[in-house]
């Protein structure tokens, strides 16, 4: 058991800082400290290419795929000092974290090679069609409808809380596509571009009055019949798997954005005198106990997974973090008082703190509600039985 | 960086999970509840044959060289069957505090701790009353008032011990009165209790780890057998989701003890608030678990026959010794920059 970095490694983060500060010191300082996903999109897609181009995109892939080959210590390293340095959150963060590292487990040679390059060079961005007005926790309930015509597949129905369609080339399914079936069987995992008359996406305002999510309909869309990973039929075993790679080092990159965020309110505490009032210094010493044991428990989870064996603990990561956010949003409001509550101007548009207080109520829904976490930790680390399923349509 | 065991330290945890679960049985810890609260026969194999005890300790004091990680895989392992040993009091505070600043003939006590032929205790002051751990049965004391530390032996003339009964009664505690006794004084008191301090606070944290541990695994042992309502009551959601929230907690307990033991290892910037963490966040997950152990197993979880009170009394003992875990959070605070100017 070892915690610090070697020389080499340490050597591989100061080159990372130093290209990391020139970009964002130079020609990308526009996007620097940039914490919404949706400003400045075109920048956005500039500082993808960008980080593709100097091989900074996807370090953790093979290089033969636009990759750095880069170890675990040099990804937990990247990772840290890209937020260190104040870059923005990736736009392309889905095909990053979620359709690269599913592409590269169950993709076919030639899938690999039309996918990932693009990826890592920032060429096509990409966003996740799982979720449907019937099929929220009770994933499986899928009924857009996928089948085959001609060289194609066809493509019906719709999903929702499409985050970042509006600026995506491609889109992942999950369909049905054996008629009849139910629940996780007979589905597929198809791949399909969004520029298309079938694909309409329709942007959904959330409570934080921005709109990052959508409802994306499709209409006898269209995909070529290569686009599917795994099997036809087989694609829930592709589905939960991507959902594994939520687990994976971005988090760690995830949880520099959140020490900037335990940094305002601690300010802000500072500077309104709320830091001598000893129910808040408890709080915020709570938090940035939490903030410490995400960042332990991640490293715990990566060499556990380099080792060959992911434990059961990588499974409670997704509520800790979410829960944890969502307390600090309210710690934040705690903190800054009645000044949360007003902003000039006639824009529905939060500062940081209030955005958080608001936002973090999507981290305890989005990629499995804590609830259904719950569920997954009792049933596939503790091996507690399921609970009966209902039978109402 | 690798935040894994290396396969000597899976080795020891794999040793003394067996050693402890084969030894440290319920019925065993109930016999020295009733009596001083220490298993000699297992203290006897833990510092003999396991030949482990000493495994902080350095090889030139009868140790085995190696550091605060296997030190607190030590301390898990015997928390997880609530052990009545002396291993807090004797090897996790008072033998670093001789170690750091004893003087050389001071620290001949070691090899003697190491091998279990002499036990020690670290004497808390609390309100104006120096009371010990495991003070009933140790042969000397460490003993700190203020700025000043020393070796108090058990047999000095003047010297009283006061068993006191404990709500713990796997540690008990002893009242010690100097009253004119000869001390021995330390050469560097400063060290030696800071020393103590860093090392038990984390055997306290690696306790209450191993307990959390324990309750957890008991009570979804329970669940799973447990029927009512036709069903298993572990089909719950009402129960899985508490059992859920029980290991969510454990898993960030065992981040926070192993980041603590390797932070004090590498001699790490973090060691500080890492052992603050760990032994607020892990007392903290004790309590709950111990909670939710009694809780989930109803009527019998209240009886003296079962073992989760064991769990509950252990878990509130190590919440309570050496600084609640609000107090350590306090400790970050100031740590996280709360008083610096705005």
């Amino acid at each position: 058991m070892r915690l610090g970095f070697s020389p080499e490694e340490e050597a591989f983060r100061a080159e990372a800082a130093a290209w990391l500060k020139t970009e964002l010191e130079g020609s990308f300082a526009d996007v620097h400290g940039l914490t919404s996903l949706t400003d400045a999109p075109d920048r956005r897609r500039d500082w993808e290419k960008r980080l593709g181009e100097a091989g900074w995109s996807c370090v953790g892939w093979p290089s033969a795929y636009g990759g750095r080959d880069a170890t675990l210590a040099q990804q937990v390293i990247f990772a840290e000092e890209y937020a260190r340095a104040g870059a923005p959150p990736r736009l392309n963060h889905i095909g990053v974290e979620l359709a690269g590292p599913t592409i590269l487990a169950f993709g076919t040679e030639e899938q690999k090679a039309r996918f990932l390059p693009a990826i890592a060079r920032g060429e096509e961005i990409w966003c996740q069609g799982y979720s449907e007005p019937n099929a929220g926790s009770d994933l499986a309930n899928v009924r857009t409808r996928a089948w085959r015509e001609g060289g194609d597949w066809l493509i019906e129905g719709q999903k929702v809380w499409t985050s970042l369609a509006q600026f995506s080339d491609w889109i992942f399914v999950i369909a049905r596509t054996e008629e009849g079936s139910k629940g996780p069987k007979g589905l597929s995992f198809l791949l399909v571009p969004v520029d298309q008359p079938g694909v309409t996406v329709r942007p959904i305002h959330q409570i934080t009055g921005e709109a990052e999510f959508n409802e994306t309909f499709f209409d006898a869309a269209r995909t070529p019949a290569a686009n599917i990973l795994g099997e036809p039929g087989h694609g829930w075993a592709v589905a939960m798997a991507l959902l594994g790679f939520e687990r994976g080092v971005s988090t760690l990159a995830q949880q520099m954005g959140f020490r900037n965020e335990l940094n305002a309110v601690i300010a802000a505490a500072r500077a309104n005198g709320e830091a001598r009032n000893p129910l808040i210094r408890q709080r915020i010493a709570q938090a940035e106990i939490g903030l410490k044991l995400m960042r332990y428990g991640a490293l715990r989870m990566l060499s556990d997974a380099e080792g060959g064996t992911l434990g059961t603990s990588a499974l409670t990561y997704k509520i800790q973090w979410a829960t944890w956010r969502r307390d600090l949003g309210e710690l934040a409001m705690d903190v800054i008082g009645l000044s949360g509550e007003t902003v000039e101007g006639h824009d529905y548009a939060f500062p940081m703190l209030p955005n958080l207080f608001l936002y973090s109520r999507a981290d305890t829904i989005y990629g499995g509600t804590n609830e259904i976490q719950r569920n997954i930790i009792a049933e596939r680390a503790l091996g507690l039985p399921r609970e009966p399923r209902g039978d109402l349509k | 960086m690798h935040f894994a065991f290396t396969d000597e330290q899976a080795m020891i945890a794999e040793t003394a999970k067996a050693f402890f679960a084969e030894n440290a049985t319920s019925e065993r810890t109930r016999a020295a509840m009733a009596a001083d609260g220490i298993d000699r026969a297992l203290w006897q194999a833990f510092t003999g044959e396991l030949g482990l005890a000493g495994v902080a300790l350095p090889e030139g004091h009868g140790g085995v060289g190696l550091g605060m990680v296997e030190f607190a895989i030590l301390a898990e392992q015997a928390g997880s069957q609530v052990a009545a040993l002396p291993l807090l009091a004797s090897l996790g505070l008072a033998a670093p505090a001789i170690l750091a600043g004893g003087t050389d003939t001071q620290k001949n006590w070691l090899p003697m701790l190491a091998a279990g032929e002499a036990s020690a205790s670290f004497a808390i002051l609390d309100n104006g009353t120096l009371i010990a751990p495991h003070g009933a049965v140790a042969d000397i004391f460490v003993v700190s008032t203020g700025d000043s530390a020393a070796i108090v032996r058990r047999d000095t003339p003047g010297l009283t011990v006061t068993p006191l009964m404990s709500m713990d009664q796997t540690r008990p505690y002893a009242r010690i009165d100097i009253g004119d006794a000869l001390i021995e004084p330390l050469a560097d008191p400063r060290a030696a209790i800071s020393a103590a301090l860093s090392t038990g606070w984390l055997a306290i944290a690696a306790d209450a780890l191993g307990g959390a541990q324990a309750c957890l695994d008991r009570t979804v042992a329970y669940a799973l057998e447990r029927v009512q309502f036709g069903r298993t009551i572990g089909s719950f959601q009402a129960v899985k989701h508490r059992l859920a929230d029980m290991m969510v907690m454990v898993e960030q307990a065992r981040s926070a003890v192993y980041w603590a033991a390797c932070a004090i290892d590498e001699g790490s910037d973090e060691a500080a608030f890492a052992i603050h963490a760990a032994k607020a966040f892990a007392c903290d997950t004790y309590r709950h678990c111990a909670g939710e152990m009694i809780q989930l197993h109803g009527g019998i979880g209240f009886t003296w026959e079962h073992d989760a009170h064991l769990h509950f009394k252990r878990a509130r003992s190590d919440a309570s010794l050496l600084g609640t875990p609000d107090w350590h959070r306090e400790q970050i605070a100031q740590l996280a920059g709360l008083d610096e100017a705005a």
